[in-house]
C-alpha cells in the first residue's frame, strides 16, 4: 500500500453536542487514489465530509493529513494545510466573475504565481475561458461545478474533497463531471468524494466505503462493490440508490 | 429658480454617501443594520475636534491654509480621528456585536446596536454638552462660478475628498484580494471559509473602513454645518435610505443613493419649502423601490 494522505479515525461529529450525526467513522485515502464514500440517504455522508473540512464540529476522533493532525484546524486554514473542499451546492460566488472566483481562492499562493496559475486552470477547463468575465451565477450547472473544482485545484491541494459533485445535474453533466474527476486523478491529484450516484462514482473510484448511520460499515475495491451483496443489503435491500440514473459511465 | 441647490445637494449627498458606505458594508458583510453608525460619525467628529484643540494648545494658533477655513491641524486631526473611530468600531464589535453575532440571531444584534447608539450619544452629551460647536467660526466668502451658483473653497475641497475616498474604496473592493474577500464573505460566508478566507480579519477590515469613513462624513458636517452629539443620529435615516436606494452591498450604489437623496432634499427646499425636506427623500426611496425593489445597483441573488 502506498503512502497515506488522509487518515480519518473513529470520527464523531455533529452540529449539536450530544447529538452525533457521524458516529465513529474511519477511512484512509492513499496518494493518487480516488476514494468514494457511499451510503443511503441520511447516513451522515455529507456531515462526515464536512467535518473533515472543518465545517461540522468534531466531538471525538482524529483527522490526519500527510501525518499531521488537522482535527481541530479551522475551516479557513484547510487550503493552507493541503485540503481543498468542494461543497455540494452553492459552491461558487454567484455575483463575482469567473476570474474573480478563481482569484479569491489564491490567498495562499505567491502573488507572482497567481496569473500563471489562473491560466493553467483555464487550460485545464477550457469552457471557463470564454466566460472569464461572466458573473459565475450565469453559468450552467456543469460549468459551475467545473469552476468550483478549478477553484479548489488552484491552490495545489494534497487532497481534493468533494461533496456529491453530481447532485442536481442533468445526466449529460453528470457524466461530464465524472470524466473530469477521472482526468484530474490522472494528473496526480488525490480525491475523496461522497456520492449518491453509486454506479457512476464506483466506475471512476479505486476503493469505496459504505457509510450507514454515521459509521463505516463496509469497505472494498470500487469495481467489485457494485455487485457486492453486502452493499445491496446495507442499502436496505435495494440496489444503491439512483443506480443507473447517472447515465453513461 | 437658482441652481444653487445642486451644490448644496451634492454636499449633503457626499456626507450621506460616505456614511452610507459603512452602513451598506456592515449590512452586506455582517448582516445587520448598525444603528450606531451615525454615532460613529459624531464620535469621530468630537475626537477630531479634541485633537485640533490639543494641537492648538501645544503649538499655539496655527493660521489656516488659504483659501480654506482650516489649517494643517485639522488635516492631522482628521487622520487621528479616522483611526480613533475605526478603533471604536472594532472595540464595540469585540465587546458587543461579535458575541451576539455568534448566537446567530440578527435582530438581537440590531437591537444591541440601537442600545449602543443611545449609550454613545449620551456619553457625548455628558462630556461635551448638547450645545453646538464649530471647527472654525471664520466666515468664508462663496465664489460665484456661474449659473447663479456660489461655492466656498472648503466645499470644493470636501467634494474632491469625497470623490477620492469613494474611488479608493471602490478600487479596494474590486481590485484587491481584501476587497474580493469582502465580496465573497457577503455572498456566501461558509464558502468564503472553504476557500481560505479568515472571516475574522475581513470583519475587522469592514469595521475599519466603515468607521474611518463615518469619521470623514462627520467632520464634513462639522466643517459645513455644526458639531452636535445628535449630528450622526440625525443622518441615520438618510444613510439607510441611500444604502437601500443604491442597492445593499454596492459601494457606488451607496454613494449614488446619497447624492440622489441629497439633491432631492436640496431641490425640495427650494421648490416646495423646507418642511418637505425629509419627506421628499423618502418618497423618492419608495418610488425607486416600487419600480426596482433591489435598489439601483442591487443584484438579485441567483
Amino acid at each position: 500500500m502506498s503512502e497515506t494522505v488522509l487518515d480519518v479515525r473513529d470520527l464523531e461529529a455533529g452540529y449539536e453536542p450530544g447529538v452525533p450525526i457521524v458516529r465513529g467513522a474511519s477511512i484512509t485515502v492513499a496518494k493518487g487514489e480516488i476514494v468514494v464514500v457511499l451510503g443511503p440517504n441520511g447516513a451522515g455522508k455529507s456531515s462526515f465530509i464536512k467535518a473533515i473540512a472543518g465545517l461540522v464540529p468534531i466531538t471525538s476522533g482524529t483527522v490526519f493529513l500527510d501525518g499531521k493532525d488537522i482535527t481541530a484546524a479551522p475551516a479557513h486554514t484547510m487550503v493552507r494545510l493541503g485540503l481543498a473542499f468542494v461543497p455540494q451546492t452553492e459552491n461558487i460566488f454567484p455575483l463575482m466573475s469567473v476570474e474573480d472566483n478563481l482569484r479569491v481562492a489564491c490567498g495562499i499562493l505567491e502573488r507572482r504565481e497567481i496569473p500563471a496559475r489562473i491560466e493553467e486552470m483555464y487550460a485545464a477547463f477550457p469552457d471557463l475561458v470564454r466566460q472569464r468575465r461572466t458573473a459565475a451565477g450565469n453559468l450552467s450547472g456543469g460549468q459551475r461545478q467545473m469552476l468550483a473544482v478549478a477553484r479548489a485545484l488552484i491552490v495545489h491541494p494534497k487532497v481534493l474533497v468533494l461533496d456529491e459533485p453530481s447532485a442536481g445535474l442533468s445526466p449529460k453533466f453528470v457524466s461530464m463531471v465524472f470524466e473530469m474527476l477521472a482526468g484530474i486523478r490522472k494528473s496526480g491529484v488525490t480525491i475523496l468524494l461522497v456520492e449518491q450516484n453509486a454506479k457512476a462514482a464506483l466506475a471512476i473510484g479505486d476503493r469505496a466505503y459504505v457509510l450507514v448511520e454515521g459509521k463505516d460499515r463496509h469497505e472494498g475495491i470500487a469495481s467489485e462493490l457494485w455487485n457486492d451483496p453486502v452493499v445491496a443489503e446495507l442499502y436496505l435491500g435495494q440496489r444503491p440508490s439512483q443506480a443507473g440514473k447517472g447515465g453513461t459511465v | 429658480m437658482s441652481l444653487q441647490f445642486v451644490v448644496d445637494g451634492l454636499l449633503t449627498g457626499s456626507m450621506i454617501g460616505l456614511g452610507a458606505i459603512g452602513v451598506t458594508l456592515t449590512y452586506s458583510i455582517l448582516r445587520f443594520s448598525n444603528f450606531a453608525h451615525g454615532d460613529f460619525m459624531a464620535w469621530g467628529t468630537y475626537a477630531t475636534l479634541a485633537v485640533v484643540g490639543a494641537i492648538g494648545a501645544t503649538f499655539g494658533k496655527v493660521a489656516p491654509i488659504a483659501p480654506f477655513s482650516f489649517g494643517w491641524p485639522l488635516i492631522v486631526a482628521l487622520v487621528v480621528g479616522m483611526a480613533f473611530t475605526a478603533l471604536l468600531a472594532l472595540l464595540l464589535d469585540k465587546v458587543l456585536f461579535s458575541r451576539l453575532r455568534s448566537q446567530g440571531q440578527a435582530i438581537i444584534v440590531v437591537m444591541a446596536s440601537f442600545g449602543a447608539s443611545m449609550a454613545l450619544r449620551s456619553l457625548l452629551e455628558f462630556t461635551f454638552t448638547s450645545r453646538p460647536t464649530y471647527f472654525s467660526r471664520a466666515i468664508q466668502i462663496a465664489m460665484p462660478v456661474g449659473f447663479g451658483i456660489r461655492i466656498t473653497p472648503d466645499q470644493i475641497a470636501l467634494l474632491l475628498l469625497t470623490a477620492v475616498l469613494v474611488l479608493g474604496v471602490h478600487l479596494l473592493m474590486t481590485r484587491t484580494q481584501t476587497g474580493r474577500s469582502m465580496q465573497a464573505l457577503s455572498q456566501n460566508a461558509a464558502l468564503a471559509r472553504v476557500v481560505g478566507i479568515d472571516v475574522g480579519s475581513v470583519v475587522r477590515v469592514t469595521w475599519v473602513i466603515g468607521g474611518a469613513l463615518a469619521c470623514v462624513a462627520g467632520v464634513m458636517i462639522g466643517i459645513l454645518v455644526q458639531i452636535r452629539p445628535f449630528m450622526g443620529f440625525d443622518m441615520l435615516l438618510p444613510m439607510f435610505a441611500a444604502a437601500i436606494l443604491g442597492g445593499i452591498g454596492s459601494i457606488p450604489g451607496a454613494v449614488l443613493g446619497g447624492l440622489i437623496i441629497g439633491l432631492a432634499e436640496a431641490g425640495a427646499v427650494q421648490l416646495i419649502g423646507a418642511e418637505w425636506r425629509a419627506a421628499v427623500s423618502f418618497i423618492i426611496l419608495m418610488a425607486v423601490l416600487f419600480v426596482r425593489p433591489i435598489g439601483v445597483f442591487g443584484v438579485r441573488e441567483r
